[in-house]
């Protein structure tokens, strides 16, 4: 391999250490217009009226909406209107927007609205959502437009429910000699990108809408859109440049909305929305919460006999993207583990919390806290080295998941390598626990994971390569650059196939709907992947056309003959050849006779296989491999007053094939970075009227420069066969098993047990009292 | 809102401007010079995303106000070409989807202006003002490392 596997430097680089790189907000005309919004105060409140008069007296302003029935947005189940009528279900809320010339004006506006609330009963949590007599979210649940496999039920705060029914549960537990069970529960917590969510709208007197957004899904902007306003799709055209910062926050479809009502309310004046940074936090979605109980049995030899789990995900007040996330989370809910008996039930709850998107993980990182607990809870019950439970009941090659895929080699990769691996490189066999002295303990904790990908089973991706004149190639690709570098490794895999410089791959990075061949959405580690096979077979589009000129030209048959160094030659006398720059816009002969013309490559690529799953049963295919995963972290634990400071986290991922060395290990190191303020410091802190009490970067903490411990990452490659080169999916995995490990360090370092999020020192003292408590 | 007329001193160049006395510098680096590179990323002085550097020192634009900037010398992450710095980003990955990027860098340049030889404890105090959400921020150390070294 000359171009795979080596640490290629980004494509856009240089343009994002000179200020060069722009973003959506980045991007001014003028007479740009600027949108604020007015947002709910309180989670569940009745709105009694809005007193807009005082705004309108404010200079500049061109237009205030608010109080006006929209159709009902929201992807899975339509329960959204996109400015709040009637009642408000989280703190955040749109209740208004304003226009006005500049920032300064909306914001004086805005300020100057009066929401009358009446106060509503709080459903501050899943597990209370899930009690019966619970105060409702959605009192008209049943009568809302949906996805056919969206299964709410009526009268209840329940948005979906998925089943997991495998094997026998009862000849499972009667398999079972030593049982545990516990429950685990954290609340909802921010992806926290730094470019906060942005989107602009204007619509062209023929109708035509522009849309610039900082989104994962600019595709989906555009068949929302026209499928929520009945507006005509060939006329919507979304455009995203470079995304600060993803993680799935930016995959769910909201402000666009916003910004598209604005525009059409002041007949189609271009309007921007951006959010600040608490209007991030609150009112776009968020990461997602969760309630989980988990029961694990296992033989006197550690093999696990049968799981009953239960979810309840907390999809806050409006289940848009959560209802995918809870089945994500059902279909790989034990874990990497082979369980033949399994039962699982998990719900998609509404609560009078910001509404979930898609994280990091989709769903995984959040199971595999619970999962991972409990495997150690069962390990300690059993007497059994943890990391060696994990290792008898990984995953194979033979082995069903919970929705009954068989799994092979390619599709599974080896998760007992990964593990074997992970010994080695935090020395476990050293024993997890070193005493520093009478105050400080050093502690090892491991986890592992996996993940497939429950996308859309029609899901594409398509890409276009065009020639510049000098012989280079224009990679055009619906893949939006969101941080995870893939439009880079886009360029290494076409230069790989065509066997050229990879400096003469231009790669686009803007992506407009109406240019870019569409990628469904840039999230679920599925870039490289799904786009690269749709370049692979563009580049096969363009070499075949090479050749076919080449061959008139050098009066050779086409497959004497070879591409390389943007040459096309014989492949027994490589001097006898032309360079693309001759053939890609046609061989012009001395006379002026020209033959051939313009080559482009076009390529795209479909999963394959794909299913919806047996709503009984579970029963069905969700994604096309998995990304087993072992993880360690090291914790030195003051046990004084419960501080810990973070020694070191491991990794080992069976990646299929390593595409970009540097670029790899940040997308784990990273994404570790991430898991480990997930688990330990990050979450939302409500009050009783479901406010969130800490929407601000100083309240709510981010790891900082410093505060990282030593990252370690190791790689496992067992080729996904079916994948460009073998790589499997690898933006997510870092992050999956954090939570767990640090997790399982602390609690034994603690000596209690720690079943929520996030582990902060408070945590640890609340959960030592307790058990000194009980031994009173 | 009071307008005033000022004279910023910008990446070696004056502009004659006129700003509101409650315009922040970075909203005036962004929507009156158009230099985009300062981001918001909080306007609250806890991501650092938006700072540059006024005489010298790193400067979080949000937190001050353009009147505030009147003759100082002050640089956005414009004003910086092919230094060792960025050059050392590039090479070490320092950064993932690059809209902390600037700030970081800004915030760099300073400290190696100011502290050539700053040990790992320094460089600490000087860049925990700033959040990076992609990277391990282990590569945004090695970067800023190599460049002291060559000093």
């Amino acid at each position: 391999m000359e171009v795979i596997g080596k640490s290629v430097i980004r494509k856009e680089a240089w343009d994002k250490v000179s200020g060069r790189a722009r973003y959506t907000n980045d991007f001014q005309s003028v007479g740009m217009l600027s949108a604020q919004m007015v947002i709910s105060p309180y989670g569940h409140a009745k709105i009694a009226g809005i007193d807009t008069s005082k705004a309108w007296q404010v200079p500049g302003v061109r237009a205030i909406l608010s109080g006006k029935r929209y159709p009902l947005t929201g992807e899975a189940i339509r329960d959204r209107p996109p400015i709040a009528v009637d009642k408000v279900r989280y703190h955040g809320e749109p209740v208004a927007v304003v226009v006005a010339d500049t920032p300064s004006q909306a914001k004086t506006a805005a300020d100057l609205i009066n929401v009358k609330y009446e106060l509503l009963p709080v459903v501050n949590s899943p597990t209370q959502a899930f009690q019966k007599g619970a105060p409702l979210v959605h009192e008209h649940l049943g009568e809302y437009k949906k996805e056919e496999d969206s299964l709410p039920v009526p009268g209840t705060n329940i948005a979906t429910h998925i089943k997991i029914r495998k094997g026998d549960m009862e000849q499972g537990w009667a398999e079972s000699e030593t049982v545990v069970e516990a429950s685990f529960s954290f609340a909802p917590s921010d992806h926290a990108a730094m470019e906060t969510r942005c989107a602009t709208a204007e619509i062209q007197p023929d109708g035509t809408i522009i849309i610039m957004t900082s989104s994962q899904a600019p595709f989906m902007v555009k068949r929302l859109l026209a499928d929520y306003f009945d507006e005509d799709m060939g006329k919507i055209i979304v455009h995203t440049p470079l995304v600060g910062g993803a993680y799935g926050g930016k995959a769910a479809v909201q402000l666009e909305v916003l910004a598209y009502l604005a525009s059409k309310e002041l007949g189609g004046k271009p309007v921007k929305l951006f959010n600040t940074r608490e209007e991030d936090i609150l009112t776009s979605p968020c990461h997602i919460g969760l309630d989980a109980t988990v029961k694990l049995g296992a033989d006197r030899n550690g093999k696990i006999k049968a799981a009953e789990i239960r979810y309840l995900w907390d999809g806050g007040a409006y289940s848009d993207k959560a209802i995918d996330v809870t089945r994500s989370g059902t279909v790989d809910c034990t874990g990497p583990y082979n369980i033949a008996n399994v039962w699982c039930d998990s719900y998609c709850m509404y609560t009078n919390h910001p509404y979930a998107a898609p994280f990091r993980g989709f769903s995984h990182s959040e199971l595999s806290f619970a999962i991972e607990r409990t495997m150690d809870l069962l390990a300690q019950k059993l007497n059994i080295d943890p990391l060696q439970l994990r290792y008898l009941n990984a995953i194979m090659p033979g082995d069903t998941t919970p929705t009954r895929v068989r799994l092979t080699k390619s599709n599974v990769g080896d998760l007992r390598k990964c593990i074997e691996k992970l010994r080695e490189l935090i020395q476990w066999d050293e024993g997890p626990i070193k005493v520093i002295n009478d105050r400080f303990i050093r502690v090892k904790g491991v986890s592992c994971s996996w993940k497939t990908s429950t996308i859309d089973p029609n899901a594409p991706s398509g890409a276009i390569l065009t020639f510049n004149r000098d012989g280079s190639i224009n990679l055009m690709s619906g893949v939006v650059e969101i941080g995870t570098g893939t439009k880079t490794i886009l360029a290494q895999i076409l230069a790989e196939k065509l066997k050229m410089d990879v400096d003469k791959v231009h790669v686009r990075m803007e992506v407009d709907t109406q240019t870019t061949p569409e990628h469904w959405k840039t999230v679920a580690s599925r870039g490289t992947y799904m786009a690269g096979r749709a370049v692979l077979e563009a580049a096969e589009d363009v070499i075949r056309q090479l050749k076919e000129v080449a061959a008139c030209v050098l009066r050779a048959p086409e497959e004497d003959l070879e591409v390389g160094g943007s040459r096309v030659f014989l492949r027994d006398d490589p001097v006898i050849g032309l360079h693309f720059k001759d053939i890609c816009y046609g061989y012009k002969y001395p006379n002026g006779n020209t033959i051939g013309g313009q080559i482009i490559g076009r390529g795209n690529f479909v999963l394959r296989h794909l299913t919806g799953l047996d709503p009984e049963t579970g029963e069905g295919k969700p994604g096309p491999e998995w990304t087993p995963a072992a993880y360690g972290v090291e914790i030195e634990l003051d046990r004084r007053d419960y501080t810990y400071r973070l020694v070191k986290a491991c990794t080992v991922l069976d990646i299929g094939r390593v595409m970009n060395q540097k670029a790899a290990e940040g997308q784990v190191m990273g994404a570790m970075s991430m898991g480990l303020a997930f688990a330990g410091r990050e979450t939302f802190y409500f009050d009783d009227l479901g406010r969130v009490l800490n929407p601000q970067l100083r309240t709510y903490r981010p790891l900082r420069y410093g505060e990282n411990p030593e990252y370690v990452v190791g790689f496992v490659e067992t080729p996904q066969l079916d994948s460009p080169y073998g790589a499997r999916g690898a933006g997510e995995h870092g992050l999956m098993g954090m939570p767990g490990a640090l997790g399982n360090a602390l609690s034994l370092a603690a000596g209690v047990q720690l079943n929520h999020l996030p582990l902060i020192p408070e945590l640890i003292w609340r959960a030592k009292e307790a058990k000194h408590h009980a031994s009173l | 809102m009071a307008l005033q007329q000022i004279t910023l001193h910008v990446n070696g160049e004056d502009h004659n401007l006129t700003v509101r006395s409650a315009d922040t510098l970075l909203f005036v680096l962004r929507e009156k010079l158009g230099l985009t590179g300062s981001k918001p990323g909080c306007l609250n002085g806890d991501c650092g995303a938006c700072t540059v550097n006024v005489d010298g020192w790193p400067m979080k634009s949000c937190l001050m106000l353009a009147i505030e900037a009147v003759g100082k010398q002050v640089t956005t992450i414009e004003g910086l070409h092919n230094t060792p710095i960025q050059q050392a980003f590039v090479e070490e990955f320092a950064f993932q989807c690059g809209y902390c990027t600037p700030g970081f860098i800004m915030n760099c340049h300073s400290l190696i202006e100011q502290h050539p030889d700053a040990d790992g404890q320094t460089i600490k105090e000087w860049l925990e003002s700033n959040i990076c959400r992609c990277t391990s921020y282990i590569e945004i150390e090695k970067a800023v490392k190599s460049v002291l070294r060559k000093d």
